[in-house]
């Protein structure tokens, strides 16, 4: 049985015109345990959406998405909450780390509303990204490549069986981006985490093994197209 | 662990807002603990305060002025009475003891006040408690010599065999110095009675002393009596002034200070009235602060979504930093009620010689804390409805 598991998803949004606009129509998608695929997309193909609703940050209009033996779209927001706690890890294009918060505390609560905060583990996930040493800093005191890695130490924290990467190298340098990748896929392989990573970047798709056109998945972008 | 985190950071975050909240709140707390104690202690301990006498015998006045005069020494005598009036009621059946006193000059601004050597060494002013020295003697009734209470001695600087000048008048005016010598030949031990800030001498000196009309140098300013009964009181009370028109007699002293009190009730409900806004705006104050922070912790709250923490997890995580800043502000709160009621004591002290205390156990102190921390946590309810519904995707930008 696969990880990942969709069928039928559909999402829209009201466009400012009050005309009802959709963004997500996907017929079928799976991914299974340890699979690592790229899902290649411009800006504004709904990338994004296509990740919250697995995530379950985001309701779907219709549909259904599975993740593990539970289906994400049947629960209700305190239980996808849960799920998203303890099974997904996601890594932002933008980091969204907590400024307030030291390194450590935003790995630790990665782990805190799923598993629980495990010290040792939050510890042990930022030295293997690097930051061993950086443990208090906050964010605002590390590079852009630091702070990218504590986001992958604060996604795969709490050991999830997928891992969701939005544009994750779109803020870093070429070199940088490079490292990040590489830190992506290697900690997924370590702790036995799917990876779905969607980019618009040639040189993060070229990294991947398996790349798929998110167009060809998501029939609403041919839908919208004349 | 988790919720704990999340409202320390955000105190930290918002260190500033917080501190001035805080602040908002101590001030607040402390101006309401204090008007409550102060009004609660000074009714009490007054209404308590009586020297040790029933009843004050005078010329014809408002009780409350002759209490005022002869107990508290405040206010201006409302004249004398006769030394047969005082014989009078001296001699009455239903009177235990009666003590005359006499007023009319100060030294520097300290009330002298001619009495008995009886009214210091035989009066119990408390039950069980009689004036005591620190030092030298009660003075000789026929001598020149006086006795300091204990504040009116410090603030004077004077001790036992020192020597003044008295003045003429209830207020200290230096050009008005009596010719007369008298010496210091006692201090009192502090009775935290009115009677701490007078400056006693015999009966007989103030009468006599130059400049005072000789006509009157038997007269006394008021008689200070203890009774055999309660009922005695009342018979007198008839007497003098209902029968009579010429004195008046003040009984029972603790029931003329009571109604004072009445009297001026309204102005505590204006203080308390005031102290109650004062802190319903310092809880305003914490909603503002919170809620105008919202559009920049909508990321955060989103970001803590995102990671699986529930709606209603960040819904008590404000409402618990309201009451954090609550609690805050009332442990500052004491301290600020500690310093406003100490100045208060001493200024009522200065004023009276009566010592109210100011630290007694009072029920605001548990309610007031109570009040304030359960009033920021209401008043942190609206932010937290709003970061209750905050869009998560939406404060997740940029969207690829």
């Amino acid at each position: 049985m696969s990880l990942l598991a969709i069928s039928s998803l559909k999402k829209s949004f009201v466009s400012p015109d009050g005309a009802r606009k959709g963004i997500v129509n996907v017929p079928e998608f799976s991914l299974a345990a340890g699979q690592q695929l790229a899902l290649r997309g411009e800006s504004g193909s709904g990338k994004t959406t296509f990740l919250h609703l697995i995530a379950g940050i985001l309701t779907a209009d219709s549909g259904m998405v599975r993740v593990g033996e539970r289906e994400m779209t049947a629960l209700s927001e305190h239980a996808r909450d849960q799920l998203r706690a303890q099974s997904i890890g996601y890594i932002f294009q933008t980091f969204n780390l907590l400024q307030g918060y030291s390194c450590l505390e935003n790995v630790l609560l990665g782990m805190a509303f799923g598993p629980g905060a495990d010290h040792a583990r939050a510890t042990e996930m930022l030295e293997r990204v690097g930051l061993g040493q950086r443990l208090h800093h906050r964010p605002r005191q590390l590079s852009t490549g630091q702070q990218q890695r504590v986001a992958v130490a604060r996604a795969l924290a709490n050991h999830p069986k997928l891992v969701l990467a939005d544009e994750p190298t779109g803020n870093l340098d070429r070199k940088n981006a490079r490292e990040s990748l590489t830190l992506i896929r290697e900690t997924c392989r370590e702790n036995g985490a799917s990876l779905l990573l969607v980019s618009h970047d040639p040189e993060v798709l070229g990294a991947f093994e398996e790349v798929r056109d998110f167009a060809e998945i998501n029939l609403a972008l041919k839908e919208a197209t004349p | 662990m988790t919720l704990a985190l999340i409202v320390r950071r955000s105190l930290r975050q918002h260190t500033f807002s917080t501190a001035i909240t805080a602040l908002a709140i101590a001030l607040a707390g402390g101006l309401l603990m204090s008007v409550w104690v102060v009004k609660e202690q000074a009714q009490k301990t007054f209404t308590q305060v009586n020297t040790g006498f029933d009843a004050v015998l005078g010329a014809r006045s408002s009780k409350l002025q002759l209490v005022l005069n002869a107990i508290f020494h405040l206010e201006a005598s409302p004249g004398n009475l006769a030394l047969a009036d005082y014989e009078y009621v001296k001699k009455h059946p239903a009177v235990k003891l009666a003590i005359p006193i006499a007023v009319g000059d100060n030294l520097r601004g300290f009330r002298m006040v001619g009495t008995l050597p009886a009214f210091l060494n035989e009066v119990e002013y408390t039950p069980g408690k009689k004036f005591a020295l620190i030092a030298g003697q009660i003075f000789d009734p026929s001598a020149k010599e006086a006795v300091l209470g204990n504040f009116a001695a410090r603030k004077l600087g004077l001790k036992v065999g020192d020597e003044f000048h008295p003045f003429h008048g209830l207020i200290y005016d230096e050009k008005a110095q009596h010719a007369e010598t008298y010496r210091v030949v006692g201090v009192l031990a502090a009775s935290n009675t009115p009677a701490d800030k007078v400056v006693w001498i015999p009966l007989e000196g103030l009468q006599t002393m130059k400049g005072h009309d000789p006509k009157l140098a038997t007269d006394v300013s008021a008689v200070l009596i203890q009774l055999r009964s309660p009922s005695a009181g009342f018979m007198l009370d008839m007497m003098y002034n209902k029968q009579g028109n010429r004195l008046t007699f003040a009984f029972p002293i603790t029931a003329i200070i009571a109604e004072l009190f009445q009297k001026i009730g309204w102005f505590d409900q204006v203080l308390t009235l005031v102290a109650y806004l004062v802190a319903l705006v310092s809880a305003a104050g914490v909603l503002a602060a919170i809620y105008n922070s919202m559009a920049s912790r909508r990321r955060d709250i989103a970001i803590l979504r995102a990671l699986g923490a529930g709606r209603f997890l960040l819904f008590g995580a404000i409402v618990i930093e309201a009451a954090v800043i609550g609690v805050i502000g009332m442990i500052v709160a004491f301290g600020i009620y500690a310093g406003i009621v100490s100045v208060v004591a001493a200024v009522i002290r200065a004023q009276t010689g009566v010592l109210i205390d100011a630290f007694a156990y009072s029920p605001i102190m548990l309610w007031a804390p109570l009040g304030m921390v359960g009033l920021c946590a209401l008043c942190g309810l609206l932010p937290a409805w709003k970061a209750y519904q905050t869009d998560v995707a939406e404060n997740l930008a940029p969207v690829s």
